[in-house]
């Protein structure tokens, strides 16, 4: 039986489709068998992150009205063959996605496979609502930046009253934070929160901290997730957080600026 | 930070003020969440009444709802100033 983790953030931007793909590909190079699953109807992005847009050929809402099986609609990752995308649809049409669909969706993936990972459109509209409605596990993607962190807690709300847990009074979804685009030198200036700030707020414990890094946009140009670069930290830090996702105690790396000597702090930088 | 700048006082950090402002704005809309969407527009204008009559601050009225078993109990709370 898979575990179903949603990566969600209520605002948009935060780095929601670069986290997936990430932790989907990171999953499976960790030998587990994932499906990863675009919730974004009308949207569709993550075939283009995961680098298999020409290979899409049915989508989400084909499986959901019956146009095909899910074996079709499942593409299978040319550089990990345990790894598989669900595109979503591109229809224009926002009811495309029933809760029943849905759910029958999950049902099937969660039958064969280990990870099931949705990813969440930005606000908290009728797909964000099902991306996390039927989550055994959420990362929520933070940026440390005022309007992130507010979107978060709000997200963080509706996931306590409005999943499929809380309604049926079985447990909560079990809840990560994650950080992306973190300037470990603009928190030493007093520019932007830290770690802990950010933790303080939201109350909850932080799964990973991705560095700012001009890589990640050089990894979604080629189609490549940016855990497959082992050299960047970007990298590293996803590797860090899925192991983390896994139970792995590991330290978090990147998070502290350089030092800076006095005759540097003196003369200006 | 040039060699003048270290003589010159600092402003608060920004990130600081960041932290302050969510902190507030996190322990509000956490007090009001899971209520009824009316909870707001009540609050606003139960404090317009009480000023009509009192001179009270924002931070006057709390409202919020509870559940006691089966039924929701409206908290009302509304602290007057000091008479004198």
């Amino acid at each position: 039986m898979a575990e179903i983790i949603v990566v969600t953030s209520g605002k948009g931007g935060v780095g929601k489709t670069t986290t997936s793909a990430s932790i989907a590909m990171g999953l499976a190079e960790r030998g587990k068998k994932v499906a990863v699953v675009d919730f974004d109807v009308g949207l569709r992005n993550l075939d283009l992150i995961m680098g298999c847009e020409r290979r899409v050929v049915y989508d989400f809402v084909n499986v959901i009205q019956g146009e095909c099986t899910l074996k079709q609609a499942l593409i299978k990752d040319k550089r990990n063959e345990k790894l598989f995308v669900l595109a979503a649809s591109q229809t224009r049409d926002k009811d495309a996605l029933t809760p029943e669909g849905v759910e029958k969706v999950l049902d099937e993936l969660r039958q064969d496979f280990d990870f099931v990972i949705c990813d969440s459109p930005a606000g908290i509209e009728r797909g964000a609502h099902l991306a996390m409605y039927f989550a055994d596990r959420a990362v929520v993607v933070v940026n440390p930046e005022v309007s992130s962190v507010r979107d978060s807690d709000r997200v963080l709300g509706i996931m306590a009253s409005k999943s499929r847990k809380a309604e049926r009074g079985d447990g909560t979804i079990k809840e990560h934070l994650l950080i992306t685009r973190y300037s470990p030198k603009r928190v030493a200036d007093g520019d932007m929160m830290s770690i802990a700030d950010i933790e303080e707020i939201l109350g909850l414990p932080i799964i990973g901290v991705i560095p700012e890094s001009e890589l990640v946009l050089q990894s979604s140009n080629a189609g490549v997730p940016v855990i497959l670069d082992n050299q960047a930290p970007a990298g590293q830090a996803y590797a860090d957080a899925v192991a983390r996702l896994l139970g792995e105690d590991r330290p978090m790396r990147f998070t502290e600026a350089d030092k800076k000597g006095l005759l540097k702090r003196l003369f200006g930088s | 930070m040039g060699l003048l700048d270290v003589f010159r006082k600092r402003k608060p950090a920004s990130a600081n003020v960041a932290k302050e402002r969510l902190m507030i704005l996190v322990a509000q809309e956490r007090a009001t969440r899971g209520g009824p969407d009316y909870l707001p527009l009540l609050q606003r204008e139960l404090l317009e009444v009480i000023r009509k009559y009192v001179n009270v601050d924002n931070e006057a009225v709390q409202v919020r709802v509870d559940k006691d078993g089966e039924q929701d109990v409206l908290e009302l709370n509304v602290t007057l100033p000091d008479g004198d």
